[in-house]
C-alpha cells in the first residue's frame, strides 16, 4: 500500500466504484485456466468436502466427499482430482519452442496456469499437496497411482505461488486488488464476492451497495475452503448425518438420495462462486498486458518444463522442509525476484512509477541534452557519470533532495544551468 | 454493590451479565483505546444481542464440526488422568515427572458454581504450593540430585526447587476457576489444564485442536493460543501472589497440544509468552479505570432489553442504536474477526480512513476523514480563500495536505496518459 493506492481508496468510497489501481495488468492470465474452488471441513487440518474445477465456464466438474473424517474417501477424492488435474496439466505437454540465444533449449511453448479464490484456497492446496505427495502406491495404506503425482504438482504450483513474478497460481483476490483499489479496507478485500462487487456492480447498484450484499453468506456464500458456519449447523450436519445413517442401514436407494442431497446442497456454496471466478478472469483479461509480463511468462514456462522433466526423470518429492543451504538460496532468489519485478512494474505501468516519484525515488522531465561520456574527476577517482540535463517539474525547486533508492545516496537539483 | 456495580448493573439493563473470558480479554487487549468494547464488556453485556438488535447481527459463528472436533481432542488428551498428555509432557518436552496426580476442578461435588470452584482451585493451589516449598527447604539440605533434573538444569527454569524427590511428582488439575481483574472487575478464566511441578513450576497448558503440520502451524491461531494463555498465566500469578507465592513459580512458557500432521495423535510445543504477557500487562493497566470512562457517559445511559408481554424488546432498534452511539468506539478493520459489534462500528465509520485500516490511514497523512482527504487532495496550493473549516489548513494539516496534493497530482498525470480507459483520475 502507498498514499497513491490509499487516495484511490478514498475516491472509490466517494464514488462508490472501485478505482484503477494499475493501468495496466501485470500478470499473466491464460487462455484455458484451471479454476479450483475447494471447500474444506470445518475443525479439520485439511479434510476436503467439496471442489469445484474445471478449465471453462461451462465445464464444471464437482467432487464431493460423503465422509470428510475418513481417509480412504480423502484419497479417493484426490485421485479423482487428480484425474482432472493431471489431464490438464498433460495437455501442455504437446507443443514445444527453442528458448534462448545463447545457450538454445527446448521448453513447453505454454503452461497451466491455476486460479483459486483467496489466499486462504492457496494455503489448502499445499496442505492437499504436502498430505498426498509422499504417499505410497504400494503396501499398507496404498493410494492410486496419480496421488503421489497430483500432491508434487500441487506443491510446485503453491510454491510458485510465493514466487512474487510467477502468475503459475494465483489467488484472484490478490489479483485483483492489485489492480484496482476499493472503498474498503484490505482485509473486507479478501471476500471475493465483496471485492467483485466494488469492481464491476450489477446495474442498478453501487459498489458499495453491491459489496454490502455479497456479505450475506446466504446471498453469497463464502468463496471456501472455510464454509458458512451457519449453512455448516442447519444444513451441511443432517446431509452428512442422513449418509452415515443410510450407510449403516445398508446402503441402496437412501444412500443414493442422501449421496444427492449432499451434492445439491453443497452446490449451492460452490456454483455462486464459480461465476464470480469467471468474471474475475474475464475482467483482468480485459486490461492491457504490461510489456514485461510475457517475458515474466516465459520464465514461468521455464520452472514448468524444468518440474515436468524432474518428475519424468524420477526425481524425489518437495521435501517437509527446506535444508537451510536451500532456504537460504531460495530466499535470496525471492529477494531478487521481487525487487526485478518491482522495477518491470515501475517501467510498465504510470501509475506504479508515480509511487516511485511520489517517494523521490524517480521524477519526470524533459531530457534537454545528453553528455554520456561525462566524467566526474572531483572524488578520489574519476569515475563515467552520464549526465543528462532536463527540465524538471514546476514543483521541484532548485536545491531540493530527493532520496535515492541506493543507500547514503542522494540527488541534489542544481541551479538550472543556462 | 458499589457505585460502579451500579452503574455497570444499569448499563446492562435486565439481562443476565456475561463474564468475560480469555478470549475476550484478549480481544480487548488487541483494540484497548476502544470505550464501546471496554464498556460494554465490563457491563457484562450480550454484545451479540445488542448488535443483532440493533440491526447489525454479528458477521461470524462457529461452526458445530468445530466445536465437536475440538471437543473430541480435547478429551482424547485428557482421558484416563490425562495419561497421553503426560507421555507428551516427557518426551516432547523432556520434562522429568515419574508421576502425576490429577484433580478434575469442572465441578465441586457435583455443584458447578463459579465461587465454589474458584474457591477449590484456589485451596488446592495453596496446598501445593505449600508443600513444594517444604519440599524446596528439604532437599536444600542435601545435594541428592536425580538424573531426571538435569533437564530442569539445563533449561535454566529452577527458581522453586524442583529438587527432591518428593516434589518431582506433578499434579494436574483439570478446568481449575481462575480470576482475573480486567477495569476493575473480576473475570473468571478457565484454562484447559495447569499442571504443576514440572521442573518445580507451574505450567499452563492449552489444548487446541488446529494442526501442526511439519512443526509449523497457522500463524494467526498460534498467535491468538499464546495470547489466551498468557491471560492464563496472569490470573495464575495473581492467584498465587495472593497466598505470597512468588510470580516465578509460573513459567513464561507455556505448553500448547495440538494434533501433529493429518492425524489425530497430540504433540506438545513449549510457547514463549513473555511478550504478550508484556503487552497484556500495559493493556489491562490502561483498563484499569473503568471510572473514569463511565464518568463521561450520561447517568441514564442503559441497554436494556426487557421485553413486553410478547417477549419483544419494548425498546426501538433506533432508540438502541443512539444508546450505543453514546459510547466512542475505535473501529479498525480487524475488529471484524473479534467483536461482536464490528458491523455496527463499520457503519458508524464509513467516511472515515480508519475504515480502510490503519496503514491506509497512515498513508493519507493520518487525516480522519474521507471527505477531508478528498478536498485536501484536490485543492490547488496556496489558494486558501475557501468558506470550508479546513481549506486553508496550517500546522499538521498542512503537511498532509502537501503530501495528498502530490499524490493527487501525480495521480491524474498518470492516469491522463490513458485518459479513455480510465475517466477523471480524481
Amino acid at each position: 500500500m502507498s498514499t497513491l493506492t490509499s487516495l484511490a481508496r478514498a475516491i472509490a468510497a466517494e464514488r462508490g466504484a472501485a478505482q484503477p489501481a494499475c493501468a495496466v495488468r501485470h500478470l499473466h492470465i491464460s487462455e484455458r485456466p484451471l479454476v479450483f474452488i475447494p471447500l474444506a471441513l470445518a475443525g479439520e487440518a485439511n479434510a476436503p468436502l467439496a471442489a469445484m474445477v474445471g478449465d471453462s465456464p461451462r465445464a464444471a466438474h464437482m467432487l464431493t466427499v460423503a465422509e470428510p473424517r475418513d481417509r480412504d474417501q480423502r484419497f479417493a477424492f484426490a485421485a479423482q482430482l487428480a484425474a482432472i488435474v493431471l489431464r490438464y496439466i498433460e495437455s501442455y505437454f504437446g507443443s514445444e519452442e527453442t528458448a534462448g540465444t545463447r545457450e538454445p533449449r527446448i521448453r513447453y511453448a505454454d503452461a497451466p496456469q491455476l486460479l483459486v479464490p483467496n489466499p486462504a484456497g492457496v494455503a489448502f492446496t499445499r496442505l492437499l499437496g504436502r498430505s498426498t505427495r509422499f504417499r505410497r502406491t504400494a503396501g499398507p495404506y496404498a493410494v492410486a497411482e496419480t496421488v503421489p503425482v497430483l500432491g508434487r504438482w500441487l506443491t510446485f504450483l503453491t510454491e510458485r505461488a510465493e514466487h512474487p513474478a510467477s502468475s503459475l497460481m494465483l489467488a484472484v483476490t490478490d489479483a485483483l486488488a492489485l489492480h484496482w483499489a476499493t472503498g474498503q479496507s484490505p482485509v473486507e478485500d479478501l471476500n471475493l464476492g465483496a471485492l467483485l462487487g466494488w469492481i464491476d456492480p450489477p446495474p442498478g447498484r453501487t459498489g458499495a451497495q453491491a459489496a454490502a450484499r455479497a456479505e450475506d453468506p446466504v446471498r453469497c456464500p463464502p468463496a471456501g475452503p472455510a464454509t458458512d458456519p451457519t449453512f455448516d449447523n442447519e444444513v451441511l450436519e443432517a446431509r452428512l448425518l442422513a449418509i452415515r445413517t443410510a450407510r449403516a442401514t445398508g446402503g441402496g436407494p437412501p444412500m443414493q438420495r442422501a449421496t444427492a442431497a449432499l451434492t445439491s446442497a453443497l452446490a449451492t456454496q460452490l456454483e455462486p462462486t464459480w461465476t464470480l471466478m469467471w468474471r474475475a478472469v474475464d475482467l483482468l483479461r480485459g486490461l492491457p498486458a504490461g510489456n514485461h509480463v510475457a517475458a515474466r511468462w516465459d520464465h514461468d514456462k521455464d520452472a514448468f518444463t524444468w518440474h515436468a522433466n524432474h518428475l519424468r526423470d524420477g526425481g524425489p518429492p518437495q521435501p517437509r522442509r527446506d535444508g537451510a543451504v536451500s532456504a537460504a538460496r531460495r530466499l535470496a532468489g525471492l529477494e531478487q525476484v521481487q525487487a526485478e519485478y518491482a522495477a518491470q512494474r515501475a517501467f510498465d505501468d504510470p501509475l506504479v512509477m508515480a509511487e516511485h516519484r511520489m517517494t523521490g525515488e524517480a521524477f519526470a522531465g524533459t531530457v534537454t541534452a545528453a553528455e554520456p561520456g561525462r566524467v566526474d574527476g572531483s572524488g578520489r577517482r574519476r569515475v563515467l557519470r552520464p549526465a543528462s540535463p532536463s527540465r524538471p517539474p514546476t514543483w521541484c525547486s532548485p536545491g531540493r533532495v530527493c532520496p535515492s533508492p541506493r543507500p547514503r545516496a542522494r540527488i541534489r537539483r542544481r541551479a538550472s544551468s543556462p | 454493590m458499589n457505585g460502579t456495580e451500579a452503574r455497570l448493573a444499569r448499563i446492562r439493563g435486565g439481562a443476565v451479565p456475561r463474564s468475560h473470558n480469555a478470549r475476550t480479554i484478549a480481544a480487548l487487549a488487541s483494540n484497548p483505546g476502544c470505550t464501546r468494547r471496554a464498556v460494554l464488556d465490563a457491563a457484562g453485556a450480550d454484545k451479540q444481542r445488542l448488535a443483532a438488535y440493533a440491526g447489525f447481527p454479528a458477521p461470524f459463528g462457529q461452526s458445530r464440526f468445530a466445536l465437536t472436533r475440538g471437543n473430541a481432542f480435547e478429551a482424547q488428551v485428557k482421558a484416563d488422568g490425562a495419561a497421553e498428555l503426560l507421555r507428551l509432557l516427557r518426551e516432547h518436552l523432556r520434562l522429568p515427572i515419574p508421576e502425576a496426580s490429577y484433580d478434575d476442578l469442572s465441578e465441586v461435588g457435583g455443584n458447578a458454581s463459579l465461587e465454589l470452584r474458584h474457591a477449590r482451585t484456589r485451596s488446592l493451589l495453596a496446598r501445593t504450593a505449600r508443600s513444594a516449598s517444604d519440599a524446596a527447604d528439604v532437599a536444600a539440605g542435601s545435594d541428592a540430585a536425580s538424573p531426571a533434573n538435569d533437564a530442569c538444569t539445563a533449561s535454566g527454569a529452577s527458581p522453586a526447587g524442583g529438587d527432591s524427590p518428593a516434589a518431582d511428582i506433578g499434579t494436574m488439575f483439570d478446568h481449575p476457576l481462575l480470576r482475573l481483574e480486567v477495569g476493575g472487575r473480576h473475570a473468571y478464566l478457565e484454562p484447559d489444564l495447569i499442571a504443576f511441578q514440572v521442573c518445580g513450576q507451574f505450567h499452563v497448558i492449552e489444548i487446541k485442536s488446529f494442526a501442526v503440520i511439519d512443526g509449523r502451524a497457522d500463524g494467526d491461531k498460534v498467535a491468538a493460543a499464546a495470547i489466551q494463555s498468557a491471560v492464563y498465566v496472569l490470573a495464575l500469578r495473581d492467584a498465587l501472589a495472593e497466598l505470597g507465592v512468588p510470580p516465578a513459580a509460573v513459567a513464561d512458557e507455556t505448553i500448547l497440544v495440538c494434533p501433529e500432521n493429518f492425524a489425530n495423535r497430540p504433540v506438545a510445543v513449549s510457547l514463549d509468552v513473555r511478550r504478550q504477557l508484556t503487552v497484556l500487562r500495559r493493556q489491562l493497566s490502561r483498563l484499569d479505570r473503568i471510572d473514569d470512562l463511565l464518568d463521561l457517559l450520561p447517568a441514564d445511559l442503559t441497554f436494556d432489553l426487557g421485553p413486553d408481554d410478547q417477549g419483544v424488546p419494548r425498546r426501538a432498534p433506533a432508540d438502541l442504536a443512539a444508546a450505543i452511539r453514546q459510547i466512542e468506539a475505535r473501529y479498525a478493520p480487524e475488529c471484524l474477526g473479534t467483536c461482536e459489534m464490528c458491523f455496527f462500528c463499520r457503519e458508524e465509520a464509513r467516511g472515515c480512513t480508519a475504515a480502510f485500516g490503519r496503514e491506509a490511514r497512515d498513508d493519507l497523512g493520518g487525516v480522519e476523514q474521507v471527505a477531508t482527504v478528498l478536498r485536501l487532495a484536490r485543492a490547488t496550493p496556496g489558494a486558501g480563500q475557501g468558506p470550508g473549516p479546513d481549506s486553508d489548513p496550517g500546522g499538521d494539516l498542512a503537511e498532509a495536505a502537501e503530501l495528498l496534493r502530490t499524490a493527487a497530482r501525480l495521480r491524474t498525470e498518470s492516469l491522463g496518459q490513458r485518459p479513455e480507459s480510465l475517466g477523471a483520475a480524481v
